[in-house]
């Protein structure tokens, strides 16, 4: 590591607190929620998120003490393009094996047999 | 101010994964292990970019970019053969 | 000029990709990178079945500016729902009726409420008119449905006007 100067000091070490701070929520949602359907909403947000501030936090520093660097700018693109495809295939999957949901859930479905998959 | 931002992390990181670990685990369903395997990848390349970081050098990118790609392919894959029961239609 | 250059916006997104991966702006590396964002559309265009054009440009950076603050948001409000008592959040499963049409325009919706505030796109209906969406808290379905139709849907429709 090399010297940095103040302000990029303190501006990266904030990006990096705070994505690995939404990461680590994220996982912790995951670990914690009660369904499959509402543990599908902690990864795709909150570690997207995280990563993508992360990605930040190296691209200032890059920046800062080489010449600019935009490139990990394509792995936080990439990630929020796919975080939602994912997220929607695995909720496919999880309603096409119908899986348990908490007593919580209300199901305000008006024509359930739209989405059923189950050939008529 | 960095070093230590750094290690705090890298630190959360580790914790995140051995998360996602017990949820590999635990299950109960498949859905469960490939969104734990899916946040495990991802969360495996923050370490990645993390470590390029705290070594100067910009030689993990490359390595971050693939997992990322590969990552995606290997859960839409997993995804559909639950869907259909195959991969390619 | 449009037989050579078929989709202009795809090229120049290609261009900005190639010169991101490779990090240097250099004589050579922007040559190939020109070459290859003519080429690539060239070859690929028979592959492209959806042709949609974009009508308001400004609008459509309008729209991701406030994506991009309203996915920072939600992500503070899910790390709350996160940190909450189990047995208090009530998930619900809500239909959401469509009003804009073709692929493109309702995959771009689908995503948008996937990385917005407690709610994922789940499934789309066999005729195509509704979306199924799970929504992690929320007490009253209808203000949710509303909400997304004001913030993103309406911006939507004018962007493709469909």
């Amino acid at each position: 590591m090399t010297d940095l100067p103040q302000w990029a000091d303190l501006l990266i070490s904030f990006f990096l607190v705070l994505g690995s701070s939404f990461a680590f929520i994220g996982s912790l949602g995951l670990l914690r929620l009660p369904d499959f359907m509402a543990r599908l909403h902690a990864p795709t947000k909150n570690t997207t998120l995280g990563v993508g501030s992360v990605i930040i936090a190296s691209m200032l520093y890059f920046s800062v003490t080489d010449s600019l660097s935009l490139h990990e700018l394509l792995i936080a693109i990439f990630l929020f393009l796919t975080a939602p495809i994912s997220a929607h295939l695995l909720a496919k999957a999880g309603l096409h094996l119908e899986l348990e949901m908490t007593e919580n859930t209300r199901d305000l479905r008006k024509k359930p047999e739209q989405y059923s998959d189950k050939d008529h | 101010m960095l070093v230590y931002a750094l290690q705090f992390a890298f630190g959360l990181f580790g914790l995140s994964l051995l998360m996602n670990f017990i949820r590999l685990i635990r299950g109960p369903n498949l859905p469960d292990r490939i969104l734990a395997l899916d946040t495990i990848y991802i969360n495996s390349l923050a370490l990645l970019i993390l470590l390029g970081v705290w070594h100067n050098t910009a030689f993990y990118f490359e390595a971050a970019l693939l997992i990322a790609m590969l990552g995606f392919i290997g859960t839409v894959a997993a995804a559909k053969f639950l869907l259909r029961g195959d991969i390619i239609e | 000029m449009s037989k050579l250059i078929p989709a202009p916006w795809w090229s120049l997104f290609l261009l900005l990709f190639w010169l991101l991966l490779q990090n240097t702006v250099s004589f050579g590396v922007t040559l190939l990178g020109l070459i290859l964002a003519v080429i690539i559309p060239l070859y690929t265009m028979r592959a492209r079945e959806y042709p949609t054009t974009l009508h308001r440009p400004l609008l459509a950076v309008q729209y991701f500016l406030i994506l991009l603050v309203d996915i920072i948001l939600s992500n503070f409000n899910i790390a709350a729902i996160i940190l909450m008592p189990k047995k208090r959040i009530q998930p619900a499963l809500i239909e959401f009726p469509l009003d804009v049409t073709g692929s493109v325009p309702i995959t771009i919706l689908a995503s948008t409420i996937s990385l917005t505030p407690g709610t994922i796109s789940a499934e789309l209906a066999r005729d195509g008119r509704s979306l199924l969406i799970h929504a992690l808290n929320v007490q009253d379905a209808d203000a949710t449905v509303q909400q997304i139709k004001q913030r993103y849907e309406r911006r939507l429709k004018e962007i493709f006007q469909c």
